[in-house]
Formats: structure tokens, C-alpha cells, sequence
């Protein structure tokens, strides 16, 4: 925003609590300041949105559909419910679409114990799967030196690709094919090890929620993960802009 | 070009066109080409030249003439001697054999259908409720003009409307116009159009663009094709009126790849425009310009919903983003843009000539015009339609669709495809509007209209929308790629005979769970063909689940052979509940 | 890793290779073109493989992931070359109502191919279309580039036995 605009403050309630916003901010960065917690799972400050994992689902008055608060702006007398009965069924019920959808097993997962996907099935009160677990048969990628790629454990949130783009500029990763056929690849989805544009960064599997993508040679509950880099790298950039 | 510049060009157009005494019009659209259409022209044309008529009869290859499941038609119109109608006579299933009758038949000018039909010919009256009780406008030179010829376009009055509305009117004033006129999004919800232009215009002085959706994806809607196939310029004139008002200087059409006819005549067209300064730079001599690229689709459903259509034509996986902000204040390339379908744009420049008015006279309150439907399935005639909103179902299924054949039971009609529902009888007396057909949990859709009898089972159908939606779904957000996976699985074990009545239960819950949170309208309607079959239906399900079986008898072992089925019957009569639910 | 600098190479003498260069070409060589030069790739050679994976991702400047993550995307495409002979099924709603799933079912029991498949010889593809837009002719199918309207399972199999061995 050029000086000459002043940003302009907007005013409203966040289940209930009234809460002050500039008008470029989203509802969830509004109710992070706020110390009001939405859960997500592709969001990750400093990468860009995409309103994926429908976590972050929220109830606006006078807006019949639920909006994401990830990418929702405010406006003014905006009210926000975060927190219903209503949306803490659906949020559960799409955390068991996930859990059903490939193979997540915590207790033999490198990032057991250091997972985004499970500590959110903790906090939502997920207890148990309704839906049929599909067990899709997936490959394991271990040809890279230092890392390993394993889609038994992916959930297509998309933070590698994001990351691999918008801050290391390589753009390796990608999503292939659609639907539930959907995977992350490199390059011309090759086996990792044999990618001419990966730089090795290992950004991606920092910010990998689950222990999709991990360092190798890590065992059970071993893989933890390293995020500072990320604001830290946004504001620089920022600054140098 | 001036408005006199192309009275002139209609002018000598219907001028040489009289000159012959008998038009004969030979359907070339997609339906009746596969049928060989194309070498009934060859063989009408060589007929003509050997019998010496070439100076009285002009053979011309036309777009679709609606009756598809009669094709190939042809229609033979002979000007009456000192009267100013015209005789019109229809042949239906014509083959290249036929060629030499019909020719034969002009030189004796009255022949009745029994003169024609003992001369093994297939007559067609045209005076029946299938052609009597539809309405055209979007479909009113389809059949007609030669679909290759802009000047027989404009002999139909073709771009007065563009040329009036850049010379006399304001980009304002046409937005009015569109706005009283009441025209709403033809591409299924029915948007205010005149609204969204508004909105396009209002963005300000920077580039804009207009972009026609010709994604035509529902499975068994060809409206969109026949209108691109038969009358390409209609739809470049409506984009250019769209352009004008709204201010954008370029326009993309998106347009299947499968549909190689439309295309082909598309390119022609937009050549054929430019070539008459009707596109291009400086349009009739003002300061507008607008040019019209093509892009091709390339086979994914998801392309019709217009976040997903911008990435597509941005080069990208045509996946969908959040919206707000809409394309008409960020799209492509974060440009405002104006998205509209084939249909809407194709009502534009009868409105903007006949006026708000005229159009506003047709339909219901808050319907208004026409729609184009795709009638197919278990129905007497399919084919291509154009009524009066506010028909009955009743109306279109029975008396233009002349009911269902072979003595069977109506069960249902589907409109709206992979995103509407199923219409059991106790609704057929429903009137056809956006909000009619919402309140009986359908959707009007772009205009697939599937009748299906007794024979169908609407789980089978149900499943079948749920496997479309499945493999259609983009994949990114988890409701949609893992719930109608999720969906489909339950479905499957329904028709399998597999399921319990928790599993319906289940199934109700997921479509609650995948209609309020996916990402885009495809995930949030695909489990519309679900809910209104259980809404509708539920005895069906219920007989699935209780084990009395399929009561269409298409379920069952999953094959739907009346083979499979006596092998299922005969063999093991505890098969139906062995497999174990797992909850 | 290979640098990119000018025009990049062509991957070959083949001639159809200007054909698509020419479709990047009047796009300005700008990363939006990818679908409509994967387009050309596929008309001109049937289906996309590597080699010309890489050639459009560097004549158009498109990360390779990128490139692959669309032609996955779009169904129109292909990456394995298709049969002699392809046997389209149109599985559209009203096909689907009027008996498309018979002639599938026939297809692949005759030929051991599900449809996207090719027999192991290279004869014979089998495809589905989401729709033909042929509906009045329900069920609908393709054989090579004929359309077959109104045809039954036993019908379509002596008409692909026609095709294979004329």
C-alpha cells in the first residue's frame, strides 16, 4: 500500500469478541492476533493461500456459504463464528475423508509425535474413522541423497509445491493427474534423486505437515521439523523490496 | 461498416439467394453428420447438376434442425408462385439413395406426404407439437443459414445489432437494455447478466476481458455445440456487444477440443468477421475494437467453472480458486473479466434489435426468454429444443418429446447433469424457471433434459453422476477429491447389494459434509443427483439395503446383464447379504 | 543441468517439431501457451512423450513439473501412443441410460482391455468419451473416425473386427 492510501481499520466480532482489522487482513490473520485459533493445514504464514484443506471453514452472518477464513477478508460489523457444533462436525468429518484416504499409520511414521495432521486430529476431537480406509498401494521415493518422498503419507495440501516455488524459485514440485489420483512429483514426475532442478534446499520438507517428506536416515518420531526459516526468509524479502 | 453497408450486403445476399426456386437444406451438424449427412449434400449436389437444375435449386448445408434421432434431415422449400410463404416439407433418415426422389419431387411441386412416402421417402411434418410448441430465439437461424457464410447471417439480419449499438448507443445504454430485458446466465445459476455486465463496466479505464465459456462438459448436453456448429457469428456478435459495453478490447473463446465442427466453423467466422472490419481494429469506424482468440479445453469438467476456466486459459491445471474476488473484478490474468456461456451471448443481439421489451414478453416473471435443452434418453423424440420459459416438464416431455416409447413407465426426468437432480412424475406439472425448478431440489442447468423409465434404477443413476463427479474432481480440496471417492464407494455397495440401511445414513451425512465445504460448485452440487434420488426415491434405496433386491432390475452383481442377474437369482440365494458391513 | 540461451533446440529433424515451435511461436513463447502447444504436440505425433515434454517446458520456459502436472491434468491427452485403431465409447448420461455400459463390458471381455488401454499387439484402443454430443443416437460410439449410432454389444464387436482386419 503506497502512502498516499491509508489503510483503512475495520472493526468486527470473532465469535463474539470484537476485534479491530486492517482491511488487506484476512479473518484468520485477525483471529491469530487475537489469539483465536482456527484450525488449517495447507496455510502457512509466509507461503501463499490456497483455501484447500477447507479447515478453516468459518460461519459469516448473513452469508449463507461457509467461507475459508484463510482468504476472507474483512469488512466492516462482520460476524464471525468460528466455533459451532455444526463446523466442528465437518471439520472431523474432513479429517477423516483424510485419514481414510491413503495410508497414515502414526505409530510407525517418522514425524510421529511432531505431526501437523495428527496433533490437528488431537485438538479436534477425531476419535475414529466413519468412512471405509481405501488403503491405496502408493510408492516410496528414497532415490534423493538426503530426502525421502512417501505418498502413503501426503495429503495434498500442497505447501511443497508452494514452498519450492514462491521462496526457493525452483519450482521441482508439482501436482499430477486429478482427483484422487492427484501426486506430488518432480520434475517429470521421476524418481526424486534424478531431478535437474532440485537445489537440495529441503524447504519442502520443512514444511511438510506430515511425514510425507522427511530426511533420511530419521526413524520413528524422529523427524521433526524446522519452520523458522520461513518468516525469517519473507522478511528479508520484504524488506528489500 | 455502416449500418447501409450491411443492408446492402443482405440485400444482394437474399436477392441471389431468391433466384432459386427450391432451397434445399441439408443438416450438417453433429447429429446428423455421423448419420453421413454430409454425403446426402454430395449426392443432392450431384443429383441437381445431372438433372440441369443448377439455376433453380440451391442445395446449402445448414445447422442443426433439432429432431436429431430422425436424422440426417433434410428440409425442401419452395417459393409458392405470387404468394410470399413459402411451402416447407421435411425429410427425416434420408440417405444418398434418396437423393434422386427428392429432386424429382420439386418438379412436382405438390406432392402429398403419401405421394412421397410410396416413393420411399420419409416425410416429416413439420405442423406436429415438436416443432409447433417451441420458441425460437438462440435457435432461430439454426437450420436455416449456411453456418460458413457470414452473408447469410447477415441476410438474417445478422450485426445490425453490433453495428446499432456501437453507432447510436452508449456502452450505458446497452447494459440497460440487457438489464430490463431480464436475461439471466444461461450457463445453469442463472446470474443477472446485465448485473455482471455492470459490474465488468464499472471496474474502470485498464484491460478487460470477455470470455465465452463453450466448455460444454455435463454428459448428454450438446445445446451449446449445436449453437456454435449452427450459427458461429451469433456468438461473436453477442461477445462484441458484451465487449462494447463493458469496455474490454479482447475476447477467448474456451471451447472443447471434442468438438472439432464447432471449432472448425468458429475459426471461419471470426476470419470472415475480421475480414468485414465486424472485428478487428476500429469497428464501423469508431474507437472500438475487440478481437476473439480461441482456446481449446482439453477434456476436464471442472473447466466450466470459470475460476478453474481462467487457470486453463492462463496455461495452468484448471483447478478453481476461493472466490470472492470474482472474475469480473480480478480474472484473467487479474484483469476484470466478463465470463458468459454460449447460450447467453447468443441472446444479446436479438435483445439489443428487438428490445428490452419484446424479450421481457417471454417467459415468467423472473425467467425470461427462452432455454435450449438437450432432450435425450427414453424418450419418443430427442433432440435439440428451444421453449418458453415456464413450459410445463409435462409439455416437453410429452407433447414435444412425444413421451416415452415402447409402452413403458415414465420414472424420472434429470435436468442440471452432474449438478442437478432427478424429477420423479408427482413434479412433471412444474414449470421450467430458475426458481421452480430449485424448489423441487433440481437445477435448471445449461439444458441436459435425460428422460428415464422403469428400467432405470435411480441409485444406478445416482452412481453413475458420482462416478462422473469423482473422476472430474481437480483434486485440490479434500471434500470434494476424498468425498466423492468416499461417495461413490458407498454407491457401489448399495448396487451391489452389499449395504445396510446405516450405510444410507452414512451417505446422507457425506452429502451434507461435501455440498457445505467444498471449494467450487462442482464439489458443492455433486451430491445433488444423490439427495434428490433419496428424496424422491428412497423406496429404491431402501429395497437395495433390505435385500429385496434392485427393483429396476439393473443392480445387482454390478453388470446388468439379464444373464448376470438370473446367474445372481439362481446360484446363491444368500448372496445378497454375505458381504459384512464394517462400521 | 543444461542452460537455456536463444531459441532452444529443436529435439530433431523431424519437420513436425517447426509445427509446434511455430504454435509457441505465435503465443510469444509465453508460459500461458502450454496448453495449446501441447495441443499441437499431440496433433502432430498422437501423443506427448518426454522428449517433447521438455522441448515445450523450455521453449515456453515452464518448470518441468509444471508441464507434466498439466498434460496429467487434461484427459484430452495422452502420454503412451495410442493403437492402429481406437474404439471410442461415448458414456455420456444418455448413452449411459440406453445401454453404453454393455458395449464396454463387451469390448473388454473380447479384447482383455479396460478402457485408456491398448492391446498388447497396438491394434485395438479403447477410449470413453464424457460425451459425443450424439445423444439423439444413444448408445453412441466411434470406430476410427466413423460414428455408429443406436449400435448393440454384438453389432460394435463385428464393426471393430471390421476395422482390425478389413
Amino acid at each position: 500500500m503506497s502512502a498516499h492510501s491509508p489503510i483503512r481499520v475495520k472493526t468486527l466480532t470473532i465469535d463474539g469478541r470484537e476485534c479491530g482489522a486492517r482491511e488487506d487482513q484476512t479473518i484468520l490473520e485477525v483471529a491469530r492476533e487475537n489469539n483465536i485459533f482456527i484450525p488449517t493445514l495447507c496455510n502457512l504464514p509466509g507461503l501463499s493461500n490456497a483455501g484447500a484443506c477447507r479447515l478453516c471453514i468459518v460461519e459469516v452472518k448473513g452469508v449463507n456459504k461457509l467461507l475459508p477464513a484463510c482468504v476472507t477478508h474483512v469488512s466492516e460489523g462482520m460476524e464471525v463464528t468460528v466455533n459451532s457444533e455444526r463446523l466442528a462436525k465437518f471439520r472431523r468429518g474432513i479429517l477423516e475423508l483424510v485419514f481414510a484416504e491413503r495410508n497414515h499409520v502414526c505409530s510407525v511414521c517418522v514425524t510421529n509425535g511432531h505431526c501437523d495432521l495428527q496433533s490437528m486430529a488431537l485438538t479436534l476431537g477425531m476419535t475414529h474413522v466413519h468412512f471405509p480406509y481405501r488403503y491405496p498401494r502408493l510408492p516410496v521415493d528414497a532415490s534423493h541423497e538426503r530426502f525421502v518422498v512417501d505418498h502413503n503419507r501426503c495429503i495434498l495440501c500442497s505447501r511443497c509445491v508452494r514452498v519450492c516455488d514462491e521462496i526457493e524459485g525452483a519450482h521441482t514440485w508439482d501436482i499430477m493427474s486429478r482427483g484422487v489420483e492427484c501426486r506430488v512429483i518432480t520434475d517429470l514426475a521421476q524418481p526424486w534423486g534424478q531431478s535437474e532442478s532440485c537445489t537440495g534446499c529441503g524447504k519442502c520438507v520443512q514444511v511438510c505437515p506430515t511425514g510425507a517428506l522427511s530426511e533420511k536416515g530419521k526413524s520413528v518420531a524422529e523427524m521433526s521439523k524446522r519452520r523458522q526459516f520461513l518468516p525469517y526468509l519473507t522478511l528479508m524479502r520484504e524488506g528489500r523490496r | 461498416m455502416t449500418i447501409e453497408e450491411l443492408r446492402k450486403i443482405a440485400e444482394t445476399e437474399r436477392a441471389a439467394q431468391k433466384k432459386f426456386q427450391h432451397h434445399v437444406c441439408v443438416c450438417i451438424a453433429a447429429g446428423c453428420l455421423s448419420g453421413g449427412a454430409e454425403h446426402v449434400r454430395d449426392a443432392l449436389n450431384k443429383e441437381v447438376a445431372e438433372s440441369g437444375m443448377r439455376n433453380e435449386v440451391l442445395v446449402k448445408g445448414v445447422g442443426c434442425m433439432g429432431l436429431c434421432s430422425a436424422g440426417p434431415l433434410v428440409t425442401v422449400e419452395t417459393a409458392v408462385e405470387t404468394a410470399v410463404n413459402t411451402d416447407v416439407q421435411m425429410f427425416a433418415s434420408v440417405t444418398p439413395e434418396d437423393a434422386p426422389e427428392i429432386i424429382r419431387s420439386l418438379d412436382t411441386g405438390g406432392a402429398t406426404g403419401g405421394d412421397l412416402a410410396a416413393a420411399g421417402l420419409h416425410p416429416c411434418p413439420t405442423n406436429v407439437p415438436f416443432f409447433e410448441r417451441q420458441k425460437k430465439i438462440v435457435l432461430e437461424n439454426s437450420g436455416k443459414i449456411d453456418p460458413e457464410r457470414i452473408e447469410d447471417y447477415i441476410a438474417h439480419d445478422g450485426y445490425v445489432a453490433l453495428v446499432t449499438a456501437i453507432t447510436e448507443m452508449t456502452p450505458l445504454e446497452v447494459i440497460d437494455r440487457v438489464k430490463s430485458s431480464g436475461l439471466r446466465g444461461r450457463g445453469g445459476a442463472g446470474y443477472p447478466t446485465g448485473l455482471k455486465w455492470s459490474t465488468v463496466a464499472k471496474t474502470g479505464e485498464q484491460q478487460k476481458y470477455v470470455i465465452c465459456n463453450a466448455d460444454e462438459g455435463d454428459p448428454g448436453a450438446f445445446m451449446d455445440r449445436a449453437v456454435l456448429e449452427s450459427d458461429p457469428h451469433r456468438v461473436l456478435e453477442g461477445m462484441a456487444i458484451a465487449a462494447y459495453a463493458v469496455g474490454a478490447q479482447q475476447g477467448f473463446i474456451y471451447v472443447r477440443a471434442e468438438y472439432p465442427l464447432a471449432v472448425k466453423h468458429l475459426k471461419t467466422a471470426i476470419k470472415q468477421a475480421e475480414r468485414m472490419g465486424l472485428l478487428g481494429n476500429s469497428i464501423s469506424g469508431t474507437r472500438f475494437s475487440f478481437h476473439i482468440d480461441i482456446r481449446l479445453g482439453a477434456g476436464a469438467f471442472v473447466c466450466g467453472e470459470e475460476t478453474a476456466l481462467i487457470a486453463s486459459i492462463e496455461g495452468k491445471r484448471g483447478t478453481p480458486r476461493p472466490r470472492p474476488p470474482f472474475p469480473a473484478e480480478s480474472g484473467l490474468w487479474e484483469c476484470p473479466t466478463l465470463i458468459n456461456n454460449v447460450e447467453t451471448f447468443a441472446n444479446v443481439a436479438p435483445i439489443v434489435r428487438h428490445g428490452a421489451e419484446w424479450f421481457a414478453r417471454i417467459g415468467t416473471e423472473k425467467s425470461k426468454g427462452t432455454k435450449v435443452f438437450a432432450l435425450a434418453g427414453r424418450v419418443q423424440n430427442t433432440g435439440l429444443i428451444e421453449v418458453p420459459m415456464g413450459i410445463t416438464l409435462r409439455e416437453i416431455i410429452y407433447d414435444i418429446g412425444g413421451g416415452v416409447p415402447d409402452g413403458k413407465q415414465y420414472k424420472a426426468v434429470q435436468t442440471g447433469g452432474p449438478s442437478g437432480g432427478c424429477i420423479p412424475a408427482e413434479h412433471l406439472d412444474s414449470p421450467v424457471d430458475y426458481e421452480s425448478l430449485a424448489r423441487i431440489g433440481s437445477i435448471m442447468g445449461s439444458g441436459g433434459m435425460i428422460v428415464m423409465d422403469e428400467t432405470s434404477c435411480m441409485v444406478d443413476v445416482a452412481k453413475y453422476f458420482m462416478e462422473f463427479c469423482m473422476s472430474e474432481s481437480c483434486g485440490k480440496c479434500i471434500p470434494c477429491r476424498a468425498g466423492t471417492q468416499q461417495l461413490h464407494g458407498i454407491l457401489e455397495k448399495i448396487t451391489a447389494g452389499e449395504a445396510t440401511p446405516a450405510d444410507v445414513a452414512l451417505l446422507e451425512e457425506l452429502c451434507e459434509l461435501v455440498r457445505h465445504t467444498s471449494l467450487c460448485g462442482l464439489g458443492q452440487s455433486a451430491p445433488n443427483p444423490v439427495v434428490t434420488t433419496l428424496k424422491y426415491f428412497r423406496e429404491e434405496y431402501d429395497a437395495h439395503v433390505t435385500g429385496d433386491g434392485c427393483p429396476a432390475g439393473t443392480c445387482g452383481c454390478g453388470a446388468g446383464t439379464r444373464a448376470c442377474r438370473a446367474e445372481t437369482r439362481l446360484g446363491a440365494p444368500g448372496s445378497q447379504t454375505s458381504g459384512e458391513v464394517t462400521l | 543441468m543444461q542452460t537455456y540461451v536463444g531459441a532452444p533446440q529443436l529435439p530433431s529433424d523431424d519437420k513436425r517439431w517447426k509445427i509446434v515451435e511455430a504454435t509457441a511461436r505465435r503465443h510469444g513463447r509465453e508460459p500461458h501457451a502450454l496448453i495449446e502447444t501441447l495441443h499441437t504436440v499431440q496433433e502432430c505425433f498422437g501423443y506427448l512423450d518426454e522428449n517433447a515434454l521438455r522441448f515445450v517446458a523450455s521453449v515456453l520456459r515452464v518448470p518441468l513439473s509444471r508441464v507434466y502436472g498439466a498434460a496429467t491434468f487434461y484427459h484430452f491427452f495422452t502420454l503412451k501412443p495410442k493403437g492402429r485403431h481406437a474404439c471410442v465409447v461415448c458414456t455420456g448420461t444418455a448413452c449411459y441410460i440406453k445401454g453404453a455400459p454393455l458395449l464396454l463390458k463387451a469390448i473388454e471381455q473380447r479384447y482383455s482391455i479396460k478402457p485408456g488401454e491398448t492391446t498388447p499387439d497396438g491394434e485395438l484402443s479403447l477410449l470413453t468419451a464424457r460425451c459425443l454430443g450424439s445423444c439423439g443416437l444413444a448408445p453412441a460410439a466411434v470406430m476410427d473416425s466413423a460414428v455408429l449410432g443406436k449400435i448393440a454389444p454384438q453389432d460394435i464387436l463385428a464393426r471393430i473386427e471390421r476395422g482390425i482386419h478389413p
